[in-house]
This record gives structure tokens, sequence and C-alpha cells, in this order.
């Protein structure tokens, strides 16, 4: 490959490249200039931001969204219960997720390869379909309810569906594999030697777990972390299918925004805000991803 | 063993009540196969599938080319203008929540509409929607199968005098074909699976199944999305097992 010439360099390279940055940075741009125009009836329903009024270009721009979502406290809560929310759910899938890891880092061989793949399947299965299964177990006459009462554990449904609990539960359930694999990446490169040579010195497998273990999958627990924690600010089909009034996430609010409201400006200003929230767990999440690729 | 409990158990049951004659999740009334029947004679489910399956088709297929490429020059070529900003914009999408992408690719495609009057929106939109994440998906795969590659095997075909072009044909993309295989696979599912991405971008000629699925369940459980998805999840285990098995072969021929 590095005998290619200067021109394969710059297909291999260039092509890639110059999409992306077609359909990935510059979009972003563009609602950076849509979050600062105003909202119009027509198509398309926002103002232009430079005018043309006889006398050259004039910019047209105004903060007016920007200080809408600053103004209104329905946009601030629904920020931070995303951030809440995402947050909490991470929690759950490392502690969910980190056992489960380590059990697939110390299985051997047929059996390891088979463990991976069940976590990795789900990947493959629709993401849609599995948060809609959820709704017929959580429902108040759904089977978990149904259970329940038939062992006599409860007399009357608990409601299981459209609060918090179920977009919780649906969080952990949808992004636990994305923290099982890097924590399964960072554990199963773990030098064997140095747990044996701890245990050797008499520490305690608790001490050694916090000590050797613990210290170094901490890039996995990072790469892990951001990789459940972004994705889940803004996630929109799990508040929307297992949430209720009480659980505002912001994804939803963007999303109602621009298919409800039509408002496109406001909800490009929504979207702007949350990527300038997202800028450095994104900058960190490189790092660490990255890290993991030269490892 | 409980984290497998917890990830499965709504499939298997899911699978199960597709089964189930009764219109209720709650009442089990025997096995039938009725949701299946008014499935295939759900005419919109059929038609939506349809453009789901082409759609994914191909964006996958450009994902495969542009993450390949893409997965190839972040491996090979060192250090080079634009690198980290490049790497960003590789592995950003694989983050960035779809409401984001989504939104900011609609109104890319808007912007071009007003400025050249190209290109409307539905399938085409979708499809370059689609491409672009499955492209990140498909580099991040290529890169980690060629970091365990040996570079030797292509330094010497380059010594005994095979082209650069040569040696990736017959040396570089044949060793690195299982990542080529599930790339494609895993930027096909992510496609036909992709709700959101493909609601902001789509016109009104473009219905996707997911789209129609969702707007299904909202009005509450529906014996017929339990048909779909059990019907899915075969597809699903099939392309699965083929993958294993042609990656197999793969790994088996470069053995021997």
């Amino acid at each position: 490959m590095t005998g290619l010439g200067r021109l394969g360099r710059l297909v291999v390279i260039g092509v890639p490249f110059l999409w992306l940055a077609l359909f990935f940075l510059l979009p972003l741009l563009i609602v950076v200039k849509i979050s600062l125009a105003e909202s119009t009836i027509g198509i398309p329903p926002y103002t232009p931001l430079f005018v043309n009024d006889g006398s050259g270009l004039k910019l047209h721009a105004t903060l007016a969204n920007f200080a809408l979502i600053a103004g209104d406290d329905l946009y601030l809560r629904a920020y931070l219960g995303s951030l809440g929310n995402a947050a909490v759910a991470t929690a759950l899938c490392l502690l969910v997720g980190y056992p489960v890891a380590y059990a697939i880092a110390r299985s051997q061989g047929v059996r390891r390869q088979l463990l991976l793949f069940l976590i990795m399947l789900p990947f493959w299965t629709s993401f849609l379909i599995r948060v809609y299964a959820w709704i017929a177990i959580l429902e108040p006459n759904g089977l978990l309810n149904q259970a329940l009462i038939a062992l006599g554990l409860i007399a009357t449904p608990l409601p299981l569906l459209n609060n918090l609990f179920s977009v919780q539960l649906g969080l952990v359930y949808s992004y636990l594999p994305f923290m099982i694999l890097p924590l399964y990446g960072s554990l199963s490169g773990l030098d064997q030697s140095l747990i044996e040579a701890a245990a050797d010195l008499g520490a305690r497998p608790l001490q050694t777990f916090l000590g050797v273990t613990l210290p170094l999958t901490l890039p996995g627990i990072a790469a892990g972390c951001l990789l459940v924690l972004i994705p889940a600010i803004g996630e929109f089909v799990i508040p929307d299918l297992l949430g209720g009034p009480d659980t505002l996430m912001i994804g939803k609010v963007l999303w109602d925004e621009f298919f409800n409201n039509r408002d496109w400006p406001v909800a490009a200003a929504v979207a702007v805000v949350l990527v300038a929230a997202l800028a450095l767990p994104l900058l960190a999440a490189q790092r660490f991803l990255e890290r993991g690729h030269t490892a | 063993m409980l984290g497998f409990g917890f990830l499965y158990a709504p499939i298997v049951l899911l699978v199960l009540y597709s089964f189930n004659a009764s219109r209720l999740v709650t009442v089990w009334a025997g096995f039938s196969t009725r949701w299946y029947g008014a499935l295939f004679h759900d005419e919109a489910f059929g038609a939506t599938a349809l453009t789901s399956l082409e759609v994914a088709a191909m964006a996958a297929t450009l994902s495969l080319v542009l993450g390949t490429l893409a997965g190839l020059g972040m491996a090979r070529f060192g250090r080079f203008p634009g690198r980290p900003l490049y790497g960003f914009a590789l592995l950003a999408p694989l983050v960035v929540p779809e409401v984001i992408l989504g939104l900011s690719l609609l109104l890319l495609f808007v912007a071009c509409q007003s400025w050249f009057g190209w290109p409307g929106r539905g399938m085409l939109t979708i499809t370059v929607a689609h491409a672009t994440f499955g492209a990140c998906f498909v580099s991040v795969l290529v890169r980690a199968q060629l970091a365990g590659f040996d570079r030797a095997l292509e330094e010497a075909a380059l010594d005994l005098g095979a082209r650069p072009w040569t040696v990736l044909t017959r040396i570089t993309l044949p060793g690195i074909s299982p990542a080529l295989i599930s790339g494609w696979l895993l930027a096909f599912t992510l496609s036909l699976d992709d709700l959101v991405i493909a609601s902001f971008v789509t016109g009104p000629s473009a219905t996707t199944l997911p789209m129609a699925v969702f707007s299904s369940v909202r009005l509450g459980v529906s014996p017929e999305v339990n048909a779909l998805a059990t019907l899915f999840l075969c597809v699903v285990f099939l392309l699965v097992a083929f993958a294993g098995w042609l990656m197999a072969r793969a790994e088996r021929r470069r053995v021997t």
C-alpha cells in the first residue's frame, strides 16, 4: 500500500473524506445557520440568512430561537432530564455490564465465542422492535404485572409503563451491548500475570480488583460510558414509546418541534445547543476510541 | 447469565406471542399463524418492506466502498493533513444522536433543493444518509481487521514487483474479507432498522418499514408487528449464519 502513488493516496483518503465533509460536517454548519433564521410559512419554512435589498447583501440573523430556548424552562428541564436519565442509565449499564464482560473475558474457547456472539446479536435485530417488545411486558395488564399478581405478590397492577422506570429500563436494555463490548476488549487484553502477581504478594481479591483490574480497564470503562451516554442523551424512540408526561427528553422535544410544530429554526437551535453540550464528550470519545485502534 | 436473560427475554416473548391466536397479549388463546396471514395480505407493509430492502442494499454497498477506503486510509497512510478532523468525522456519526444526524442532513438536502433544484426527498436522500453512517461502521471494522493483518505480506508482494492495485485486490482485500462481509451486513441491517434519520430525510414519496411499524406501534401493541418482528429475526439469523459460514470459509482458504 505504501507503494500506492500520489493519485491512489488521494483517492483512498479523499473520496470518503469529501463524502463525510459533505454529508456530516457541512450539515452541522447548516444547522447553525438555520438556528439563526426566523420561522415563516413557506417552503422552506425559514427566512434566508442573507438578504439582498438592493444595496448589497445584508445579514439577517436573529438569536430569538436561542432566547426562546433559554426563556422557556421546558427546554432546560428537557436537557437536564436527558442528561440525568442518560447518566443513570450509563451507571446502571456499567454495573450490569462489568460482571458480564468479566465473565466473558474469563471464559475460554468456543464458550467465549458463543457468549460474544450472543452479546453482538441484538445489534443485528431491530432496535425499534426490541423497545416495542417491552410494551407488552410492562403494560398495566401486561405480562409482568400478570405474573406478579398470579404469584400473589401484588394485588393491583403496578404502573410500570410510561414513566421514569420504563424509560430507564429501555435505555439500559438497548445500550447494554455498547457498554459490554469495550469493557470486554479492555478486560481480555489484561495481562493475567499482573493479577497473579498481586495475589502472590498477598492482596485479597477485592484489593486486586480495585488496585489492579479496575485501573487497567479504565480506558474500556471510559469508552463504554461515552458510547452509552452520548447517544442516550439524544434518544428519541425510547422516551417516545416507553416514556410518559414526566419523562421529558431533548431528543423527543426536538422531534416534536420539527414534526409537530414545524418550527425548523427552533428545532435547529435545540440541536445546536445539544451538539455544543456534547462536543467535549465527543472529543473524549474520539480519543478513547482512537486509542483502542492503536492498541 | 442473568444479563443474557435480560437481553433475550423480550425477544423470546415477542416470538411466542406472534403465534398467539388472540389479539390480546395477555390472553393465550392457542397456537395460530393468523397474524402471519394478515401480515402477508397487508399491502402497506409489503410495499414499505420493498422500499426498505432496496434502500438498505444500496446504502450498504455504498457504505462498503466508502468505509473500506476510509479504513485503508486511516490504517495505512499514517499522517496526512486533516487527519484529526477526518478521524472525528469517521467516529462521531457512531455516537451522535440520530435526531441530530437526521435534522442536519435534511437541512442540507433542503438547501440543495433550493440551490440546484435537486435531489428532492425520498429514497435517494435516505440512501445517502444511511450510507454516511454505515460507512463509519464499516471503517471501524476494516481498521480493526487491518490492525491484525500481517503487513509483511503486502510488502513482500510489492518487493516481488506486484503493482499496488494488484496487492490491494489479491492480498489486502481477500485478507480482510471477514470485515468486508460483516461490514456490509451491519450497514444493511442498520439501514433496515433506522427510523429516526429516515423520518427526517424522507419525503412523501418514500415510506420505509420502520416508519410503518412505528406508526402502528404508537397505536398500541399489534400482533401483526409481532409476526413481522419474528420474520425479521429469522432473516437476520439466516444472514448472520450465512456470513459466519462465508467467513469460516475465507479463514480456511487463507490458512491453506
